[in-house]
């Protein structure tokens, strides 16, 4: 019998070409279930609305937050390297990653090199894009994500389906049902307080044991060495606090200059994110404490070569709020596993074919390129304008089906061509007048599954112009 | 000053009596207006499915036909936007004809003024919900996008309030996507469908009587969902408003 607890949402897995518009499909078979995710992640834009509609300088705040990342990633070489020295002078390590593989391997070296068996992480989609947690555990350490969100899609052995609300995806009555097998709790208990109480429980005794913790990274701070967090529940803070190691990982792109610009992206990135002024814990970290070791990872795992690229180095200005996923109508509707990547939603689709275009190819077309991503941007990534450019590398490189390459080459060509596309134009107005209503559903194919052809005019507006009026002439 | 209307490929075949009533507007405004046969299809839906380049050739004959004319007024606010951002790729004539082209809706608001446009004398004693295509609205800049904090604007609107007994649908989502996208709608006819009936089911809670869009392609999807569901919708364009062509 399957039970909501083991009912699973469509998860896009193997190593193949991700079909996102057969993932969206199984997801919105159950419509109710598709409407309720629509309607949670709309309330959260309509947050974000009454949250910066409260701030008069809003849009001057995008401007400048936009000009200073754009300012810091056409140098951002020289940034990263003031960073490390000032971290380095605070007491910090600094470790260089190339890519995934070399993260994860300097986060084992240091586990083991202190002997730590037992990580608690705060929430890192930068771990979640490296897959730390399955590597860490096949080497034997015990890892414990302690962001609620998190954790719940860690006992469920799911990846996480937003940024910033992991567990969006789920319902109470089955985070109820995932604690009660995994955590004890009473069989059908589906109230929040007493669910998160039981969370908070069992963190509490990982905390204390854990002989390390990893933090993500919101910001680091140039001109400083500083690193800030921003979370909700304090987790960073206290997994950093009790730990005698505190492994920080950040992508390069995470650097900003100066504490003043810490000013305008704060102001920004809870708001844009939940709707917050602030996130509940903005959390300055300088130095390791007496006695503790900082560590502190950049990975780079395809930044700089999105950095190279002239269309696309503008998607490295994301602070990863979530705001466009949020607002995202074909997201809202799919769900984040249809997208088949740690970032989903529009800034996954112009962040994750940088990195493998051929396994990722459906997801620049998996927008109607209505712009509300761009709009909403606390840093104003032009997200519809790289979809359309990520869409043409993609037919360039062969990876669009060959059916649907030639329905679009084909109308191309007789769209180019006024004489031959007016000829066809009446052949194909009568025969959608002259043929049942069945058999031109059956011929218009896929747009007709779900709705009806419109009503065909006797004839063209230029036939009409033509009987009508004289004036053809060209001027 | 002599301006050209565009019909793009699709309102030419299927939605001439859209064409027609915008040409009765800019005509009875006075307006010197020409429809220049050499224009066809401005290739956005090539363009946006991937197909940039193929687009060109329809893009080139676009150019080509409206290169002497003082503006381009496109029934379209998708069309008008693509030729806005990228007819500049079939060189100095796309350049020109780019700078040149608006909306019709946009035209009559900023160019030719609501007073005269209340001249025309419409009545719609309907209550409306004004549909306008995501690229109007964001590209073109029709309206205030919702996301945009900045003083609330609504040129369609403006427009069809000079219609006399014309009323709004208020919408819990204002802008949301109706779901057409071009190719979207058929590469992701789930996503394109729900999104449809979604808009749909908005605007019916709104009150709204009839439909009214600057984007005939919103329409065509729309309309063909509501004729699906057996829902009777009427769908209009604006210029079959002002044209007093829907009461």
């Amino acid at each position: 019998m399957t039970t909501p607890a083991t009912r699973r949402l469509p998860v896009v897995e193997g190593a193949g070409p991700i079909d996102h518009a057969a993932a969206a499909a199984l997801f919105i078979a159950d419509e109710d279930r598709a409407d309720w995710h629509d309607r949670a992640l709309w309330y959260v834009r309509a947050k974000r609305d009454v949250a910066a509609a409260a701030v008069p300088e809003w849009e001057a705040l995008r401007d400048l937050a936009s000009a200073i990342k754009e300012h810091t990633l056409s140098r951002l070489d020289d940034y990263l390297i003031q960073f490390e020295a000032h971290a380095t002078a605070n007491g910090a390590r600094v470790h260089w990653a190339r890519d995934a593989e070399e993260h994860n391997q300097i986060v084992l070296d240091i586990l083991v090199g202190r002997g730590a068996r037992r990580l608690v992480k705060s929430k890192s989609m930068l771990t979640e894009e490296c897959g730390l947690n399955p590597y860490l555990e096949s080497h034997g350490i015990e890892v414990v994500d302690t962001d609620l969100g998190e954790r719940i899609v860690q006992l469920r052995h799911e990846p996480p389906s937003h940024i910033v609300m992991p567990a969006i995806h789920l319902k109470k009555e089955e985070v109820g049902d995932t604690f009660h097998e995994h955590l004890g709790t009473a069989a059908g208990l589906s109230d929040p307080v007493e669910l998160t109480a039981a969370a908070r429980a069992h963190l509490r005794d990982r905390f204390l044991a854990a002989d390390a913790a990893l933090s993500g990274v919101n910001f680091a701070v140039a001109e400083s060495g500083a690193i800030v967090v921003c979370t909700n529940e304090g987790n960073a803070d206290l997994g950093t606090a009790l730990a005698p190691v505190h492994v920080a990982s950040l992508g390069i792109e995470k650097v900003i200059p100066r504490h003043d610009d810490l000013a305008v992206f704060l102001r920004l990135l809870a708001r844009s994110a939940t709707g917050q002024t602030l996130t509940v814990y903005t959390s300055h970290m300088l130095a390791p404490r007496e006695g503790q070791e900082l560590h502190i990872v950049l990975v780079d795992n395809g930044r700089t070569v999105q950095l190279a690229r002239k269309e696309f180095w503008r998607s490295l200005k994301c602070i990863r709020c979530g705001a466009c996923i949020n607002t995202c109508p074909v997201y809202r509707r799919s769900g984040g596993h249809s997208y088949g990547s740690t970032v989903p939603g529009p800034i996954g689709s112009v962040l994750t074919p940088g990195i493998d275009l051929e396994r990722y190819a459906a997801l620049p077309f998996a927008s109607t390129l209505c712009g509300s991503c761009t709009a909403v941007c606390p840093v104003k990534v032009d997200l519809d304008g790289q979809l359309y450019a990520w869409r043409q590398h993609v037919t360039a490189a062969g990876y669009l089906s060959a059916s649907k390459v030639a329905v679009i080459k084909t109308s191309a060509q007789v769209l180019g061509r006024p004489w031959l596309f007016r000829a066809l134009g009446a052949v194909g107005r009568s025969a959608l007048r002259i043929l049942p209503a069945r058999l031109t559903r059956m011929g218009a194919g896929v747009w007709a599954r779900s709705r009806d052809l419109p009503h065909v005019p006797p004839r063209s507006f230029h036939a009409w112009y033509r009987a009508n009026r004289v004036r053809t002439r060209q001027p | 000053m002599k301006i050209a209307l565009f019909a793009p490929c699709f309102v030419d075949q299927l939605y001439p009596g859209v064409a027609v009533a915008a040409l009765r507007v800019l005509e009875r405004l006075g307006i010197d207006v020409d429809v220049p046969g050499g224009a066809a299809c401005c290739g956005q839906a090539a363009a946006n499915a991937g197909f940039e380049r193929d687009g060109h050739r329809a893009l080139r004959c676009v150019v080509d036909a409206f290169e002497g004319y003082e503006r381009v007024v496109v029934l379209s606010g998708s069309c008008a936007a693509h030729l806005r951002t990228h007819a500049f790729a079939v060189g100095p004539s796309g350049v020109r004809v780019a700078e040149r082209t608006t909306e019709f809706c946009a035209f009559l608001h900023d160019e030719i003024g609501l007073d005269a446009v209340a001249s025309l004398g419409a009545t719609c004693s309907q209550r409306v919900a004004v549909h306008i295509g995501c690229h109007a609205l964001r590209n073109l800049g029709l309206a205030r996008p919702s996301e945009i904090q900045r003083p609330a604007f609504d040129k369609v609107r403006a427009l069809l309030g000079t219609a006399r007994g014309i009323s709004f649908a208020e919408l819990t989502r204002s802008d949301e996507c109706c779901g057409f996208g071009g190719t979207f709608a058929v590469l992701e006819p789930a996503i394109s469908a729900k999104m449809g009936r979604d808009r749909l089911r908005d605007y019916r809670a709104g009150g709204a009587e009839m439909i009214v869009s600057t984007d005939p392609s919103c329409l065509m999807h729309l309309g063909g969902i509501a004729r699906r569901a057996g829902i009777g919708l009427p769908m209009r364009h604006v210029a079959e408003i002002l044209a007093g062509e829907a009461r």
